[in-house]
């Protein structure tokens, strides 16, 4: 079999995106998280904020160290796969991902280490200021990963000289069309991330009667917090979605799995999208409801894949079940967490042992529905790299061969189950010890920016 | 598009080229460290070790992402040949970072699984130095281009020739890491370090001899540079020279610092020679510094950010480095 180098390089930046993209999903939620809970320690001076605090900031390094490592290599993905696709694009990408390094090296520098280290140092208010700080920088990183992100679905405030994109207007470049609806989305999807995992780590400590006390009120806070989360995300990934209708209008018919632009499309809840002879089979459908949810008219003209012909389409199997996957996973968030508010009455969620179960199970939810959204969006820009403007085989790096990438993509798949592996195993460790007060530590090794030395919990 | 009245690439050649420096000295001596870690005579030896690094080692590594990103953003080309033609050494470049770090911390914390950390961080290094080596004689053998793009073949970076310069840049790390521990350490630990210093340099210095009579034969852009009459270039030999007779004779006189501070302006004087055999190509043989640059409102817009970011890094390394003065022990740290 010839091996491809453009299919392996997709795969390679799929596989390594998505390992990487697990964990600041998660920092940026906890992020704010911790922000919310040091802002009650300092207002309420109730002890329990602060244990509550110290346990999840050493959970919070644990992941950020992930984070951080797997991260370096996103940043030479783009040379060493891409090289065509980074050399016409690098006049505006180049300095939109140094903001990012920029802003995270502030961050670190100035106050991720009074975050970790600080509790006690510190004044309790600078210390709230400094999770407020940190959270924030995380925002900021976010928004330049998702402007170059969302430049790439909808490019503009460029020109094109020799092949080179050359921005003649930043800010068109930066905010543009799809930029506010992605980073809203993926900001709710980071809390929504950060609010199942705490939830579910509750749940967990309930049902092993560790510091009930103290876990009741994290779980109930959480609770209230999702139960408003939840509607929203489903109304902004709504808008999310109208948007991409008006940009990428092949990506939402792959979304709905509808071949042929019609009035009064159905609504597929089941079907096994056939590309090659461009039809589906065992179609379960409700008459209709795709065009009123796309149009909010149940007669509205949607548009079909087939407007486009099928070089040009994205994989739609794929894009048509990651997205159903995506749905049903936001769907069970809101059923949970409006479950959450019938259990209220007697405080039955947190003694109820189903539901603390069901928690608990649900912390996989937004990591899956995350994971399969980002699917969604990008292999339904598929075959294009930057939208209509550059293809996947265009920017591949030339001199790349299958067998290069198959190399570096099992070596990838080797380093990161091994770092995984044990960072997961340290996870565990973390959390099983619980949110005791932590012994004496000496102060002197611990580093803003090895933020893995805020965790004081032996390896074996 | 209108040209800027004032421009800005040779700000930026200056800003990757402190970031390269900085890079090469600081993580070169925690990498070097890593080169000797499972040579150290005991347990205690490799605790000290780690305890010397620990506080900066994490900071040593801000200035490769620092410069990679600044490359991309400043100088495309640079970053879209020299990644695609070190395509392999790239990747064993970052797997070699990431189980040194990952181990790391991971030592720090184990007991029983303390071998396999130690282990994945001498290897991990190891293999990190000696990729960065064989980058630098990439670098001096030149790049197949076309077009703007790379065309030579998986392998062309690693030839009789780059493999000498890898092991030559393992061999200078380990140098580093040698008069760093010197520098960190008292008694048995720093006996070892004195000890190994001279052998080292024996091995650095030949490398260099050979690498330096090797170029003309595989590059002769820099033949010409060097030999095309007598020029001003000629002093950072000279001074690189000097500064191995200091190493010599201040290890010999049991010196603490200074030995550090010699092998740092060996590695100076190295560099700012391979800039000067090379000056004004940053793709050799074809590109330059100007054919590299990105568009002047993109190294503008860029500047801005970096003129505010670079003090405060350097700040917050200099303090780092303030805190953790003086000699550490193997009780420093980690119960």
């Amino acid at each position: 079999m010839e091996l491809d180098p453009v299919v392996i390089s997709r795969i390679q930046f799929a596989f390594v995106v998505s390992f990487h993209a697990i964990f600041p999903v998660f920092t940026i939620g906890l992020a704010s998280y911790l922000a919310l809970v040091y802002g009650m320690a300092f207002k309420t001076d109730n002890p329990k904020w602060e244990r509550l605090g110290a346990f999840w900031t050493q959970v919070f390094a644990v992941v950020f160290g992930m984070g951080v490592v797997s991260g370096i290599v996103m940043s030479f993905q783009f040379g060493t796969n891409w090289s065509n696709f980074a050399l016409a694009t690098a006049n505006f990408l180049g300095p939109v991902l140094s903001y990012e390094v920029v802003t995270a090296f502030f961050l670190e520098a100035a106050f991720l280490g009074i975050l970790l280290f600080g509790r006690g140092k510190v004044p309790n208010g600078v210390h709230f200021f400094a999770a407020c700080m940190v959270s924030f920088g995380t925002f900021i990183s976010s928004f330049w990963i998702l402007s170059a992100n969302s430049w790439m679905h909808t490019p503009a405030g460029v020109e094109v000289i020799d092949g080179i994109y050359r921005v003649v207007d930043w800010q068109a470049a930066i905010f543009n069309d799809s930029f506010w609806y992605r980073f809203s989305h993926m900001a709710l999807a980071s809390f929504l991330t950060g609010g199942f995992v705490v939830a579910g780590v509750s749940a967990w400590f309930l049902i092993k009667k560790h510091d009930m006390q103290l876990h009741r009120k994290s779980l109930s806070m959480t609770l209230w917090l999702l139960l408003f989360l939840t509607p929203l995300q489903v109304f902004v990934g709504d808008l999310h979605g109208l948007n991409t209708l008006e940009h990428q209008p092949t990506k939402v018919a792959a979304m709905e799995g509808n071949w042929e632009t019609r009035a009064g499309a159905p609504l597929l809840l089941f079907a096994i999208p056939d590309q090659e002879n461009q039809t589906n089979h065992f179609e379960v459908k409700i008459p209709k409801l795709a065009s009123y949810v796309l149009t909010h008219d149940w007669d509205g003209v949607v548009p079909g894949i087939k407007e486009k012909p099928p070089e040009l389409q994205p994989n739609v199997p794929v894009v048509f079940w990651a997205f159903r996957v995506m749905v049903v996973m936001g769907l069970l968030m809101v059923l949970v967490a409006f479950t959450g508010l019938l259990l209220r009455r007697k405080r039955a969620y947190m003694h109820k042992r189903w539901y603390l179960q069901t928690l608990r199970v649900m912390t996989i939810t937004p990591f899956i529905a995350v994971l399969s959204g980002w699917i969604v969006t990008e292999v339904g820009r598929a075959p294009y790299l930057v939208y209509e403007q550059m293809t996947h085989a265009e920017a591949v790096t030339p001199s790349l061969t299958g067998g290069m990438a198959l190399f570096t993509l099992i070596g990838y798949m080797l380093v990161y189950a091994c770092v995984f592996i044990a960072g997961l195993y340290y996870l565990t460790r973390v959390l099983q010890k619980g949110t005791e007060v932590p012994d004496h530590v000496n102060d002197e090794q611990h580093r803003p920016k090895r933020p893995l030395s805020a965790a004081d919990v032996s390896f074996d | 598009m209108s040209e800027p009245i004032f421009d800005l690439t040779y700000i930026w050649a200056g800003i990757i080229a402190f970031g390269v420096i900085m890079y090469v000295l600081m993580d070169g001596f925690d990498l070097g460290l890593g080169v000797l870690f499972m040579f150290a005579p005991t347990e205690e030896d490799r605790d000290i070790m780690m305890n010397s690094i620990a506080p900066v080692w994490d900071g040593n590594e801000t200035w490769l992402v620092l410069g990679g990103a600044g490359l991309l953003a400043a100088f495309p080309i640079v970053y879209t040949i020299f990644l695609p033609a070190l395509y392999i050494g790239v990747f064993l470049l970052l797997a070699g970072l990431i189980f040194r770090g990952v181990a790391f911390e991971f030592r720090l914390k184990a007991h029983t699984s303390r071998y396999l950390w130690n282990w994945s961080f001498a290897i991990g290094s190891t293999i990190a130095a000696f990729a960065q080596g064989a980058v630098v004689g990439a670098y001096i053998q030149g790049f197949e281009t076309e077009n703007m793009r790379y065309v030579g073949g998986a392998f062309d970076w690693l030839t009789p020739f780059t493999a000498f310069t890898g092991l030559g840049l393992v061999a200078g790390y380990a140098l580093l890491g040698a008069t760093w521990l010197v520098m960190k350490s008292t008694g048995a630990t720093q006996q070892w370090a004195y000890r190994l210093v001279k052998p080292l340099l024996f091995v650095v210095v030949a490398v260099f001899c050979v690498i330096s009579t090797w170029t003309p034969f595989v590059d002769t852009f820099t033949a010409d540079r060097w030999f095309s009459g007598p020029s001003y270039i000629w002093l950072l030999p000279v001074l690189g020279f000097l500064c191995v007779i200091w190493l010599y004779r201040s290890v010999s006189k049991k010196r603490q610092g200074s030995p550090f501070v010699a092998t740092m302006g060996m590695f100076i004087f190295t560099y700012l020679g391979l800039l000067a055999s090379k000056w004004p190509y940053v793709v050799p043989p074809t590109y330059t510094l100007k054919d590299a640059a990105s568009a002047p409102e993109s190294q503008l817009f860029l500047l801005i950010g970096f003129l505010f970011v670079i003090p405060i890094v350097l700040a917050y390394t200099a303090w780092t480095y303030w805190v953790f003065r003086g000699k550490v022990t193997a009780d420093d740290g980690y119960h």
